[in-house]
Parts: C-alpha cells; sequence; structure tokens
C-alpha cells in the first residue's frame, strides 16, 4: 500500500511539473525559444502572490486574480521588448539574453526579499486531505492536478479552437507566410509569451502554496519542467503532462527507497527516456 | 595561371608584434612571484584559471555550436577526483590534476552520447542536467564529506612544498601555466586540419555536412577534449581553495553564468575575445564587488546589451573596424602591386 501511495502522490505532483512544463513547451511551440529563465518567472510569480497577500490579505488561491494578468503583460513587454530581437536562425543571442534574465531576476529576488526562504500560507486547504480506498489525498495535490488538467485542456482548446490558437499555429509553421497572410508576428509572439506566462502565474502559486521558495529556487524548476517536456515529447502539451506524471512518480518512488535519492531518481528517469526514446514518448514536432 | 602575383599568409604585422609583446608580458608574468604581492598573487592565479575557462567555452559555443550552461559538471568532477585521487588513491597533487583530465575525458564519453542527442537550446539546459546528477551524486558519497563537503588533508597540502611561499608560488605557475595550455591548445587546434572543419561547420553546418565532414565526430572531439581540459582546472581551482562542497563544486553561477558572460562581453568565436573578457570582468568585479547583488545584476544587463547591440562583443568590434587579429587564424591574400 505503501508503493501505492507513493505512486498516487506522485502523479499529483506531476501535476504541478506539467504547469511548469506548459509555458515552456508553448513557447518553443509557437516560436522554437527556449527560455533558460523560464523557472526564475515561476519564482517571479510566487513573489508576486506573495506581496499581494501580505499587502492586501487576500487568499493565495485569489491573488492569482492579479498575478495572472500582471504576469501575462510582463510577458507581452519581455517579447516585444527584448526577446523578438533574439529571434533568427541562430540559437545562441535568446539562450544567452534568457540566461542573462535568469542571472538578473535571481539577484533581483535577492535584494528585493532576502535570501530567506519564503511561504504562502493558505490556510486549512494546505493540510486539508480526504480518504479513499485506504489512501489519505491532500486536497491542495488533487486541486493542484485538477488545475494542471484544466490549463491544459484550456490551452490545447485555445490551440486548436480559436483564432487566436490558429495564429499560433501559423506563425509557428511559416513565420514568412504567416506574415503574407497579414499577421503580425511580433504581436503573435507577444501573445503567446503572455500566455505562457499566465499559466506560469498560476504555476508559481500553487509553488509557493505547496513548498517554500528563495531566489535561486528557479534552476530546478526549468529543469523539471523541461524534463516533463522531453519525456512527453516536444510540442505535445498532454504528452507534457504524461512526462510531468513520470517525473513526479520517479521522484516519490525515489524518495520512498533514500531521501536522498528523490531528485536523482526524478533526473535518472529522464536520461533513461533520452537514452531509449531520444524524441520523448509522444513526440509531435521535431526540434 | 601565374604562381608569382600573389601571395597567401595568414601571419600579419601585427600578429607578429603582439607575439612578441606577449612572450614580454608571459616572461613578467612568470617572474610574479618575485615582484607580486599575495594578495596580487592569488586574484591573477583566478583570473588565469577565468581564462582558461572562458576560453574552453568559447571553443564549445563559439566554434563548435555546443552551447553549455553546465559545465560546472566537469569543474566539479575535476575538484572531486583531485580529493579522490589524493586522499583515497595517495596520488601527488599534481598528478591528481592530470588523472582528473583523463577521468574528465573518460566520463564525458558516456555523457555526450546521451545528450547530443538534444538539439540546440535543449542540449544547453539538458548540460544543466548533468551537472545536477553530478552534483546530486556527490553529495550521496560520505567518504567524500556528503553534502557539507570536505577539506584536503594538510599533509597532502604539504606535499606540494613545505613553505606557504612556495605553495603560492606553485600553485600560481600552475594556474598560470593552465591558461597558456588552454590558449594554446585551442589555437593549434583551432589551425589543424579539424580546426578548419570545425570553422566551417561554425559557418555553416549543412553546407560543411555536404563537403564530407564528419559533423557529429568533430562536435564530439571538441566536447570531450573540453570536458577533460575543464576538469583538470576544477581540479586546479579546488587545489587552491583546499575545500569542497557539492554546492560550491557544482555552482551554475561561479563556473557558468560569469564563463559566458565573460566570452559574451568579450567577443564569442575569437580567441581574443576571452582575453578581453576576462579583463573586463575582473576591472568590473574588483571596483563594483562592493555593490553585492548590483553588481550581478549589472553584469546581467551589459551582457543583455552586448548580446543585442554588439552581438560579436568588444573584440568582434574591435576586429570589424581595424582589420586586425593577434591570433592569425584566417588566411589573408597579398596580390602582388606589379599587376
Amino acid at each position: 500500500m505503501d508503493w501505492v501511495n507513493a505512486i498516487v502522490q506522485g502523479t499529483l505532483l506531476g501535476g504541478l511539473y506539467a504547469l511548469f512544463a506548459a509555458g515552456l513547451s508553448l513557447i518553443f511551440g509557437v516560436m522554437r525559444l527556449v527560455n533558460i529563465a523560464h523557472g526564475d518567472l515561476i519564482v517571479l510569480a510566487a513573489y508576486l502572490g506573495l506581496t499581494v497577500v501580505v499587502t492586501t490579505g487576500l487568499h493565495p488561491l485569489l491573488a492569482l486574480i492579479i498575478v495572472i494578468p500582471v504576469m501575462a503583460a510582463i510577458g507581452y513587454a519581455l517579447q516585444r521588448g527584448i526577446l523578438n530581437q533574439t529571434l533568427g536562425d541562430d540559437i545562441l543571442p535568446p539562450l544567452l539574453v534568457t540566461f542573462g534574465l535568469s542571472v538578473i531576476l535571481q539577484n533581483v529576488f535577492l535584494e528585493g526579499y532576502t535570501a530567506d526562504p519564503q511561504k504562502m500560507d493558505a490556510g486549512a486547504i494546505e493540510t486539508a486531505s480526504i480518504s479513499l480506498g485506504g489512501l489519505s489525498l491532500g486536497i491542495l495535490p488533487l486541486l493542484t492536478f485538477a488545475i494542471a488538467v484544466g490549463v491544459i485542456a484550456g490551452l490545447q482548446f485555445i490551440f486548436y479552437r480559436t483564432p487566436l490558437g490558429r495564429s499560433f499555429r501559423a506563425v509557428s509553421d511559416n513565420q514568412d507566410i504567416a506574415q503574407l497572410m497579414g499577421l503580425n508576428k511580433r504581436h503573435i509572439f507577444g501573445l503567446a509569451m503572455a500566455l505562457a506566462l499566465a499559466v506560469t502565474a498560476i504555476a508559481g502559486i500553487l509553488l509557493g502554496i505547496r513548498t517554500s521558495f528563495d531566489p535561486t529556487a528557479g534552476g530546478a524548476r526549468l529543469i523539471y519542467g523541461f524534463e516533463a517536456v522531453i519525456i512527453g515529447g516536444l510540442g505535445n502539451l498532454w504528452g507534457t503532462l504524461v512526462g510531468g506524471v513520470i517525473l513526479g512518480v520517479a521522484q516519490t518512488i525515489g524518495a520512498k527507497i533514500d531521501p536522498g535519492w528523490q531528485l536523482l531518481a526524478g533526473h535518472i528517469a529522464f536520461l533513461f527516456v533520452l537514452a531509449v526514446r531520444p524524441n520523448g514518448l509522444f513526440p509531435r514536432v521535431s526540434g | 595561371m601565374s604562381d608569382s602575383n600573389y601571395t597567401v599568409s595568414r601571419a600579419s604585422p601585427a600578429a607578429k608584434g603582439a607575439a612578441v609583446a606577449g612572450a614580454v608580458i608571459l616572461i613578467v608574468l612568470i617572474l610574479a612571484p618575485w615582484w607580486a604581492g599575495r594578495a596580487d598573487m592569488r586574484l591573477m592565479g583566478e583570473l588565469f584559471l577565468y581564462l582558461a575557462l572562458a576560453s574552453l567555452w568559447n571553443l564549445m559555443a563559439g566554434y563548435a555550436g555546443l552551447v553549455s550552461v553546465g559545465q560546472q559538471a566537469y569543474v566539479g568532477f575535476g575538484g572531486y577526483m583531485l580529493f579522490a585521487l589524493t586522499i583515497f588513491g595517495g596520488l601527488h597533487p599534481v598528478v591528481a590534476i592530470a588523472g582528473a583530465a583523463v577521468l574528465g575525458a573518460l566520463i564525458s564519453v558516456p555523457v555526450a552520447a546521451l545528450i547530443f542527442r538534444l538539439r540546440g537550446a535543449y542540449f544547453a539546459i539538458g548540460t544543466w542536467v548533468i551537472a545536477e546528477v553530478f552534483r546530486l551524486s556527490f553529495a550521496q558519497i560520505s567518504a567524500l564529506g556528503g553534502g557539507s563537503g570536505s577539506s584536503l588533508p594538510v599533509d597532502i597540502v604539504r606535499s606540494l612544498s613545505s613553505s606557504r611561499s612556495g605553495r603560492e608560488a606553485l600553485s600560481y605557475w600552475m594556474a598560470l601555466g593552465a591558461a597558456v595550455l588552454v590558449i594554446a591548445a585551442v589555437y593549434l587546434f583551432l589551425r589543424s586540419r579539424r580546426g578548419l572543419a570545425l570553422t566551417a561547420i561554425r559557418d555553416n553546418e549543412l553546407a560543411a555536412g555536404s563537403l564530407g565532414i564528419d559533423i557529429w565526430k568533430t562536435k564530439f572531439v571538441v566536447y570531450v577534449v573540453t570536458s577533460a581540459l575543464t576538469a583538470m582546472l576544477g581540479a586546479l581551482i579546488f587545489l587552491q581553495k583546499l575545500r569542497i562542497s557539492p554546492d560550491a563544486a557544482f555552482s551554475v553561477n561561479d563556473w557558468t553564468a560569469f564563463v559566458i558572460f565573460i566570452v559574451v562581453i568579450g567577443g564569442i568565436g575569437t580567441i581574443e575575445g576571452p582575453i578581453i573578457g576576462t579583463l573586463i570582468f575582473f576591472a568590473l568585479r574588483e571596483t563594483l564587488a562592493d555593490l553585492g547583488t548590483t553588481y550581478l545584476i549589472v553584469l546581467g544587463v551589459v551582457a543583455i546589451v552586448v548580446m543585442l547591440k554588439a552581438p560579436k562583443g568588444v573584440w568582434g568590434y574591435v576586429r570589424e573596424r581595424y582589420q586586425i587579429q593577434v591570433f592569425p587564424l584566417r588566411y589573408r591574400v597579398k596580390t602582388d602591386s606589379r599587376n
């Protein structure tokens, strides 16, 4: 039963990892941009959430009402102001600019919030649980997983059922022809980044409720998100959810064997998938 | 076709002048233990090691197109191998440094086989995952101090030299030697047949492949050589520090972020770039270090501005404007004035 419990808890944890990954997957799909600062942007959302909670006294989940639009605005400004200039055939500029951004963000957090770990207090929901067939499931992990499924379904809907998604797919397929058809790719890229950071806002708030975070917490979140994307297969959002679940289960099973093995087990699962299925489990686009 | 109308050469007056100046500077630097203070020698030793790390990262990213954000994997690995080989293997530290390079090359082979499956930017994050795996693995080894790390025993430190000034001079010379070795290795490599292939890949991978260059193999060789030398540098770095812990050994900021900033600011894809970048980096650090985190924010902003406005860095700007190169890599055609 302990093992079943580890697998179930890992699956729920995977929902959070899928949320880390969804934004990364979205912007890679639309503009082939890999954002090294993605993890730090997740942490930025958590700090914004903390600031909102402390100043207004709102519940962390209600703080989303403010944090989501703020992050989306930051995303649009970031894309149009800086990142659009880096896009082209050369992979070096976007990589190095987002890497520089990551270092800047970490030190801004350090300056503004000190190095002390912070956490958001969500009250009773943090410890509430329901019993199900001998297992005790936390309400918060269940809610996180449900949100992850909802977010991915929503992104999937936007991508394939709306005019915005059609323009995303158009610039993804061929930027020049999309331009000829009257799309402004700079604007579309800005909207894609805004959407990605809106998802990141949700991920950041849930992270900040679940665990404590500090200015350097972003690197590990980027890596988990990245691993979920690669395990699931590039460009496949539902695959990303599966990737997150595999990563989460590997970590909880690793932790069950030896607490020191928790993170290592996740990385090993990733390297194993990379060794046997280099394109991930459900690839859709080639990198 | 007449053959006496033009000549092809690599050397130029600027390069010859720079070679003479370089030799003089090198002799002055070798003599540093007799003219520099202890603090200055320590700083210069650190500068040389960063110069070497930056030159290696530049070889990978600027020439082979292998952008790694996980070089701390090999710095940390080399440092830990120094500790393991001297403490458990009983080797002399200098032998252990060479041993770290060999082991670094060996471990990089399976790593390359795995992460070469990732393309472009995903390769970069893949290297970071590898560095995390190394960090978490070394944190599990209790014989090397686990998560809290360990110090180099006194008798091993003494085996370098019995006096403190002797040790400091030796570790300074090793750092200088490592920097000269790395720059010479990069220079000779780029002038060789394989270096020509690498330059072709840098300029156009598709065209290089169609000319019969084995792209995978060329990149693989660069990765393994870079890993070995980076592990050697890691061993030297932690011989200076005398203490190692997983967080210090595998720090992404210390061993990758700073190195990337150095190369980007100095000029990526040139041998001269990392040298200029290292000098700028240390000048900034020595003047702005009191500002603490603000200094790192400034550094990040400078790197982003350089990448957006002058992607070839300081040296790229100088080279384009004055058409000079200190390390002669390019061929120059000189036509005879009688025609």
